[in-house]
């Protein structure tokens, strides 16, 4: 069935869906009941299902997201939602330590069937303690599955492939996405993990994006385009396990490389794509890969100073043009 | 409240078994066969043993990177235990965890965890799912006086009586958070009391007998199982060796450690068999030959076992399918 509807209501409909279908799903967070969640995604399902099942957690991320863990190893299938990026650093001992290496310092025994959901990016002046993308952060981490939706059929979709999986996945949100609306057809199988999508063809360069990203991309190939530069743009989607296939047959087919990410360059998932393509499709390259991240510095306040900060349309312009015009 | 022969047998035989299997452990060590850090129980075995006898094979245990005795009682087999230290395929966690990570999910055994405190927020969704899905059963948390001071100590005592959890919270007090007194460590030492600013219902005992443990525990589990939510229970004990094969223990006096094992739970529960005129009874001799039997079997199965061939190093990392 298609419809169109916001990337909020697609992730509260795909939640709601599994509550209402496997009684060992539960949503847990800061405010995700009473208060509807801090974004309103899990806004009515406390009405629905009760507190029992839409639990309201004190400020103990560390603590809750544990719980989940715990919970996952005896049987449920948590949901637990982190406000921000920033605050999932409270919880990243229990996101790596336990969540993480559980299946393997117990010799495969107890795997950890647990989704944790948690909202990145800059772009609403909410400064240096609530604006950070750490994906790169958590791709970095074996055990885990880092996921990023874009489109609504994503933030649907991505919500049920993460519960089906017998492993912990992290679910990156945009805020500034949940607003979007777009199509959604709840009987299309959805495109597993792992793998990428190419949300518009083009021979000239590779532009590789996820989450917020993949719009600013597709504005940037409409602008390109008037140049008489086609852009291929595609949809990363899986961030742990990276589609290396998808990315290398892209490479191939336009021979030069951009990619766009709001994680600080340094160390962040760009550099593993470029290492991976070093590594699988040197000699297809007939330019110098280039990419557009987040500047070196904490999210400043000023709306100016964010806006420089991270990456942007004419950002991506300007660094496909650089790599057009390269021999 | 006196013990049936048949339990004062069991809890001879198991300390004692917990004992030697450690002391040899530390053998071993020196001879290489077991490397990484081992850190052993020796001193404190009356807490695992009371505690682990007043429940049940379906409840759960949640423990620390000190746990090779905990295991053992909550019936994960010695031998298994002891293929794990050498890290051989055979051992409890298939030899990828090692000493401080024996899991046995079979025995509800959820496993030995090496970031102070990082367990017991786990015990804490353990038994939410319990609660949840229905199930008549009870998660016990061990953690030491370390674990105290950090954060998930307090988040959990939080969740779990706000949320009235079956968890029973057992404090292994032995004073020190590896090198540093408790003294030096808190500024309020009293651990019943930090627990009880939770509301949650909270107990000391004297962690060097185990029949004063396993009356708390059986009184504690009892108050868990029937539903009444979570209680803390602080052990006072000590730990006769250094805390890792490291340590090359300068923070305490010899003094200090020999009044201590003046008391050690062994010895006390030796006093208390002869004063209820059951020593005799018991045939220490008897236990103390089946252990050292046991002790070589475990050596043995360890010293046969295999180690994983390396082309299988990335195996566990993924889960294939739900295995629950």
């Amino acid at each position: 069935m298609k419809k169109e509807l916001t990337n909020r209501e697609a992730v509260r409909m795909a939640i709601d869906n599994a509550m209402k279908n496997d009684k060992r799903v539960f949503l847990a967070g800061e405010d995700v009941g009473k208060y509807g969640g801090s974004y309103a995604v899990s806004l009515g399902l406390l009405d629905k299902y009760g507190p029992e099942r839409i639990i309201d957690t004190p400020l103990s991320e560390s603590g809750f997201t544990g719980m989940g863990i715990g919970a996952a190893m005896n049987g449920m299938r948590p949901i637990i939602e982190i406000m921000t990026v920033n605050f999932s650093l409270l919880a990243l001992d229990q996101i790596m330590n336990n969540a993480a290496h559980l299946l393997h310092m117990s010799g495969g025994q107890y795997n950890v069937p647990l989704v944790i959901r948690m909202v990145t990016g800059a772009g609403k002046q909410l400064a240096a303690q609530h604006s950070h993308s750490l994906e790169g952060l958590y791709a970095h981490i074996p055990g885990l599955k880092v996921l990023s939706a874009a489109t609504v059929q994503d933030a649907y979709d991505m919500v049920n492939l993460a519960l089906a999986d017998p492993n912990p996945v992290i679910l990156f949100e945009n805020s500034l996405l949940y607003n979007m609306k777009g199509e959604l057809d709840t009987g299309a199988e959805p495109l597993p993990i792992g793998r990428a999508k190419v949300m518009r063809e083009g021979m000239d360069l590779s532009i590789f994006a996820f989450g917020i990203n993949v719009f600013k991309a597709l504005e940037a190939a409409e602008t390109l385009a008037k140049d008489g530069i086609e852009a291929e743009v595609v949809d990363l989607r899986s961030l742990r396990p990276l589609d290396d296939e998808a990315i290398m047959a892209s490479v191939r087919k336009t021979h030069r490389v951009l990619i766009v990410n709001e994680e600080w360059r340094s160390g962040s998932i760009s550099a593993e794509i470029m290492a991976r393509i070093n590594e699988q499709a040197f000699y297809e390259l007939d330019a110098p890969m280039r990419r557009v991240c987040t500047e070196e510095v904490p999210i400043p306040y000023a709306k100016h100073l964010e806006d420089a900060a991270i990456p942007s349309p004419e950002k991506i312009v300007e660094a496909a043009k650089a790599v057009m015009e390269e021999a | 409240m006196s013990l049936s022969l048949e339990k004062a047998k069991q809890f001879y035989y198991q300390m004692l078994l917990c004992r030697r299997f450690e002391e040899k452990s530390a053998e071993l060590y020196t001879e290489m066969k077991i490397r990484g850090f081992l850190h052993l129980y020796i001193g404190e075995e009356a807490v695992a043993t009371g505690i682990i006898d007043a429940i049940e094979p379906d409840d759960g245990v949640v423990a620390t990177y000190r746990e090779h005795c905990h295991a053992i009682l909550k019936g994960v087999p010695p031998e298994k235990v002891m293929a794990e230290l050498y890290g051989k395929m055979e051992g409890c966690s298939l030899g990828r965890g090692g000493s401080m990570h024996l899991f046995d999910k079979e025995k509800n055994f959820y496993g030995g965890y090496a970031i102070v405190g990082g367990g017991l927020p786990l015990a804490v969704g353990i038994a939410l799912a319990d609660k949840r899905m229905g199930r008549d059963r009870v998660t016990v948390c061990f953690f030491g006086d370390g674990a105290v001071a950090e954060g998930e100590f307090h988040e959990s005592m939080n969740l779990a009586q706000l949320w009235e959890l079956p968890v029973l919270f057992v404090c292994e007090n032995n004073l020190y958070g590896m090198g540093t007194h408790i003294e030096r460590a808190e500024s309020e030492t009293d651990l019943v009391k930090k627990a009880k600013s939770y509301r949650m219902e909270a107990h000391r005992v004297d962690g060097m007998d185990v029949v004063k443990v396993n009356d708390a525990a059986k009184k504690a589990v009892a108050h868990v199982r029937s539903g009444k939510g979570p209680i803390f229970l602080e052990c006072q004990t000590y730990r006769f060796r250094a805390h890792s094969m490291f340590d090359p223990d300068r923070y305490r006096s010899k003094d200090e450690i020999e009044s201590w094992k003046k008391k050690g739970p062994i010895v006390t529960f030796q006093k208390y068999l002869q004063e209820k005129g059951m020593w005799e009874q018991i045939d220490a001799a008897a236990i103390e030959k089946r252990v050292e039997e046991e002790i070589e079997k475990a050596v043995d199965f360890a010293e046969n076992g295999t180690w994983e061939p390396v082309s299988e190093l990335t195996k566990f990392v993924y889960a294939e399918e739900v295995s629950s």
